[in-house]
C-alpha cells in the first residue's frame, strides 16, 4: 500500500478559446511612469523587479510620464508614426497579393508595429539586427526601397534574392538587416557572435537579436543566452511576446510560470519587460539598452509585451484556436493609435493628417506593387539558372554537370 | 623539413594562419588555457591571447551559431567540437545556416568558417567517441567536407578550409593523431617520425580542397577510401599481393570525380572502404558514381567494406572496425569472382 495519489499531467490552457469571451485580466499593467530608470551601468541584481513589472511612458490621456519619458525630438516621433502607418499600409497590400495568387506567402505585423521601428531609430549605421519575419518595420523605417521588398515578395526578376529564398525572408546587409532564417531561435545566438565579434576586433557596433516568445523554448535561445552571459558581448536580445505562436499560446512556452525576461535572470543579464505597443517606452527603453551595449556593459534582455492581432501567415486562421475578439479586447491598445493620440495631444498631429498619411501609404504601395509586378509575380521572371548560383563561392563540378544536365 | 604528428601539424597550421590573419579565431570546449583534450590548440592563447583563443561553454549549437555570426563580422573563425559524436546539437545550426548563408542571402553574407572535429575510432571511446557521420555532411549543400589521413596533408588542407570562402568541415581521425593505423591493433603502435607524410613545411603551403590523393599506383583493383582506412588498404594490399590503386578521397565534397573514373577505367575494379556504417554511407553515393560512370568498364560489382549498421560499440571494436582481415577476403573474393 501506498499513500501517492496518481500523478497529473499539466497541460497550460489559454484563458479563451473560440467561442469564450476573451480574458486579459490576468494580465497586470502598471501605470504609466511606475517603473524606474535605472542608470546604464546597473548590475542586475538591482532591477530584478524590471523584469516583473511593465514599463510604460503613455498614460491613458496620451501624457508621457514617468523617468522614461524622453523629450524625443519631434522629427523623430512623425518619422515613427509614419513609419507604423506605411508599415500597416504595405502589410495590409501584401496579404492581398498573397490572396490573388501572386505571391506564396505572407506574414504581417499588425499591433506589433512600435517595437521594430522604435527599436531601429534607437540604433545606429554599421549595428546590426538579426531580425526574425516579423520584424519588416527595420526596413521600412530606413526608408529601403519599398518595390525591392516587393519584388522579393513575388520572388521576380527583380529580386534581389534571385528567387531563392521564401517571401520576406529579406536580407539587406546596408541597412543593418541580417538574412532572415525560417528556422526559429538560431539566429539568437548568432547575433550574440556577430557582437562577440565587434568586441575582439576593438569596434564599437552592437547587435541587435529578436526571438518571439514561442521560440524562447529553443535550446539556442538559452545558447545565445549563456554565451551572452560568459562573454558580456554589445548586444541587445528582443523577446517580442505577441502571446501567440501560431497556436500555442505563451504558456505552452513557459509563460506562464515566469515572464520572460526573468528568464535572464539565472544568467545574470539585466532585463526589462516594457509595453510593447506604447512606442515612447520602446523608443526610450530601446535607446537604454542600446547605450549600455556600445558604453561595454553588456547584454540586455528586453520582453516587448505585445499582442499579434495577425494571423501567424497567410496559411493560419486564428479563429481556429483563440476568442474572436480577443484582439480588439487586448489591454495594451494599438501602438499606432497611441502615438497618434500623444501627438495630437502635443499638437504635432491631426486626424486630419492622419487620414491623409494612410491615403498617401495606400497609394505608394499601390504604386510599388505595380511597379514590382511589372518585373513578374509568383517566381515568374526568376531564372532556373540562379537555383544553382551560390550554394559555393565557386561552383563545384558536380553542380556544375547538374545544370548542364538540366539544361540552363 | 620538421617531422610533425597529425596534432602538430593541425595546431602549426592554425598558428600560421593566426600569424598572417586577425581575423582567424579559435575556439571550442578545453581549447584555450588547456590546449584541447588532444592538444591540437597547445600553446596558441599564451601566444594570441584570450580574444583569439578561447573556451567555449559546453553548447556545440552555441559554438558553431556564435562561429556563424562572427564569420558573417568578417571573421574567420575555426572552431573545434570536441569529438564528432557531438556535433549533433550543432547540426541545425550547419545544415540550416551555414550551409544556406550565402545561397538564401544572394551573397550578402557569408560563412567562412572551418569546424575541426576528431572523428573515427580505435582508440576504445564507444559509442560516444569513436563515430564517422561525415555522410550526414555531404548529404546538404553549402558545406565542403574533408577527412584527413596526414600530417603533411593534414596542415595543407586545414590551411586551405581556413582561407576557404564557404564553410568546411573538417574531420580528423583520431586514430591517426601520433601515427599511421593499419588496423592491427595488436601490433606496436607506429608514428609518423618514420612516414615521408610526417615531414611537414614549415611556414605557409596548402593542399587543396576537392584533389584526391593516389597513394598506391595499381592496376588489379581501385580502393575507394580516407582517413584511417587508407592505410587499413596499404596494409591490405602488401599482405594480399593484389595490386590495388588506392586512392585516398582526402575531399569527400567536392569530390574529384575525375581521379575515380580513371583508375576504375583503367583497373576494372572498384571496392569502397570507410569506417562509417554501410547504409546510406558515403560509400554508397561512391558506387552509385562509379557503376553511372564506369558500368561498362567494370568486371565486377563494386564492393563496399564499412563498418557494421550498429551503433560502435565499445568490447567488440575490433569486430566492428573493418581491418585488414575482412577488407583482404573481400579484396580477394572480388578478384576471384570473375
Amino acid at each position: 500500500m501506498t499513500d501517492y495519489k496518481p500523478l497529473q499531467f499539466h497541460v497550460p490552457e489559454p484563458t479563451g478559446r473560440p467561442g469564450d469571451e476573451p480574458d486579459f485580466t490576468g494580465i497586470e499593467i502598471p501605470a504609466a511612469g511606475s517603473a524606474e530608470r535605472p542608470p546604464i551601468d546597473v548590475d542586475d541584481n538591482d532591477i530584478k523587479h524590471l523584469a516583473r513589472t511593465m514599463i510604460r511612458v503613455m498614460d491613458k490621456d496620451g501624457n508621457a510620464v514617468g523617468p522614461w519619458a524622453e523629450d524625443i525630438p519631434e522629427d523623430v516621433l512623425m518619422h515613427g508614426l509614419k513609419s507604423m502607418i506605411r508599415t500597416r499600409a504595405f502589410d495590409e497590400r501584401m496579404m492581398t497579393l498573397q490572396r490573388q495568387g501572386k505571391t506564396s506567402f505572407y506574414m504581417k505585423c499588425t499591433g506589433e508595429e512600435a517595437i521594430a521601428i522604435a527599436f531601429q531609430q534607437a540604433l545606429s549605421k554599421g549595428d546590426m539586427h538579426f531580425p526574425t519575419y516579423r520584424q519588416q518595420g527595420i526596413l521600412l523605417a530606413q526608408d529601403y526601397p519599398m518595390v525591392d521588398m516587393i519584388n522579393q515578395i513575388l520572388s521576380n526578376a527583380k529580386d534581389p534574392l534571385k528567387g531563392r529564398q521564401l517571401p520576406i525572408l529579406y536580407s539587406v546587409r546596408d541597412y543593418g538587416f541580417f538574412t532572415v532564417s525560417g528556422n526559429l531561435g538560431t539566429q539568437f545566438v548568432q547575433a550574440v557572435g556577430w557582437a562577440m565579434a565587434s568586441a575582439i576586433k576593438g569596434d564599437t557596433k552592437i547587435a541587435a537579436a529578436w526571438i518571439g516568445d514561442g521560440s524562447t523554448a529553443e535550446s539556442d535561445f538559452h545558447a545565445a543566452l549563456v554565451n551572452a552571459s560568459v562573454y558580456q558581448p554589445p548586444v541587445v536580445l528582443n523577446v517580442v511576446n505577441n502571446q501567440w505562436a501560431i497556436s500555442s499560446f505563451q504558456g505552452i512556452a513557459g509563460g506562464n510560470s515566469a515572464t520572460f525576461a526573468e528568464r535572464a535572470h539565472g544568467y545574470g543579464i539585466p532585463s526589462l519587460r516594457v509595453d510593447g505597443n506604447d512606442y515612447l517606452a520602446v523608443y526610450a527603453v530601446s535607446r537604454w539598452a542600446i547605450e549600455r551595449a556600445r558604453r561595454g556593459f553588456g547584454p540586455t534582455l528586453i520582453e516587448w509585451v505585445t499582442y499579434r492581432v495577425a494571423p501567424h501567415s497567410t496559411s493560419d486562421d486564428p479563429s481556429k484556436y483563440r476568442p474572436k475578439e480577443e484582439s480588439s479586447a487586448w489591454p495594451l491598445g494599438d501602438p499606432i493609435l497611441r502615438l497618434k493620440n500623444h501627438m495630437i495631444q502635443r499638437g504635432l498631429w491631426s486626424d486630419e493628417r492622419q487620414t491623409q498619411a494612410e491615403t498617401e501609404f495606400d497609394e505608394e504601395v499601390r504604386a510599388a506593387t505595380k511597379e514590382a509586378e511589372s518585373h513578374g509575380t509568383m517566381g515568374s521572371g526568376a531564372s532556373p539558372k540562379e537555383m544553382f548560383e551560390c550554394v559555393f563561392k565557386e561552383m563545384p563540378p558536380h553542380l556544375r554537370e547538374q545544370r548542364q544536365k538540366m539544361g540552363v | 623539413m620538421p617531422q610533425m604528428n597529425m596534432i602538430d601539424a593541425i595546431r602549426d597550421a592554425m598558428d600560421v594562419k593566426m600569424a598572417e590573419d586577425d581575423n582567424v579565431v579559435v575556439f571550442g570546449e578545453d581549447v584555450g588555457y588547456f590546449g584541447g583534450v588532444f592538444r591540437c590548440t597547445h600553446g596558441l592563447q599564451e601566444k594570441y591571447g584570450t580574444s583569439r583563443v578561447f573556451d567555449s561553454p559546453i553548447n556545440e549549437s552555441g559554438i558553431v551559431g556564435t562561429a556563424i555570426g562572427m564569420a558573417a563580422y568578417g571573421l574567420r573563425p575555426c572552431v573545434e567540437i570536441q569529438f564528432a559524436d557531438y556535433i549533433y546539437p550543432a547540426y541545425d545550426q550547419i545544415v540550416s545556416e551555414a550551409a544556406r548563408m550565402r545561397y538564401r542571402s544572394s551573397a550578402e553574407f557569408t560563412s567562412p568558417l572551418v569546424i575541426r572535429t576528431p572523428c573515427g575510432g580505435g582508440i576504445f571511446g564507444g559509442q560516444t567517441h569513436s563515430q564517422s557521420p561525415e555522410s550526414l555532411f555531404t548529404h546538404i549543400s553549402g558545406v565542403k567536407t574533408v577527412i584527413v589521413s596526414n600530417p603533411y596533408d593534414a596542415k595543407g588542407m586545414l590551411i586551405s578550409a581556413i582561407e576557404d570562402d564557404d564553410p568546411v568541415i573538417f574531420f580528423e581521425p583520431k586514430r591517426l593523431y601520433n601515427g599511421p593505423f593499419d588496423g592491427h591493433h595488436d601490433r606496436p603502435a607506429k608514428n609518423w617520425s618514420t612516414h615521408p607524410k610526417g615531414d611537414v613545411p614549415e611556414g605557409h603551403y596548402t593542399v587543396p580542397i576537392g584533389k584526391a590523393d593516389v597513394v598506391s599506383e595499381g592496376s588489379d583493383v581501385t580502393i575507394l577510401t580516407y582517413g584511417t582506412m587508407v592505410y587499413v588498404a596499404e596494409a591490405v594490399k602488401q599482405e594480399t599481393g593484389i595490386d590495388a590503386e588506392i586512392i585516398d578521397l582526402r575531399s569527400l565534397l567536392p569530390l574529384d570525380i575525375d581521379t575515380i573514373v580513371a583508375s576504375v577505367k583503367k583497373t576494372g575494379r572498384c571496392m569502397v572502404l570507410h569506417e562509417a556504417t554501410l547504409t546510406s554511407g558515403f560509400g554508397a553515393e561512391l558506387a552509385a558514381q562509379v557503376q553511372e560512370r564506369c558500368f561498362y568498364h567494370l568486371e565486377v560489382p563494386v564492393g563496399r567494406v564499412t563498418g557494421w549498421d550498429t551503433p560502435y560499440p565499445h568490447a567488440q571494436e575490433w569486430d566492428y572496425f573493418p581491418g585488414p582481415a575482412r577488407v583482404g577476403a573481400e579484396l580477394k573474393a572480388m578478384m576471384e569472382s570473375v
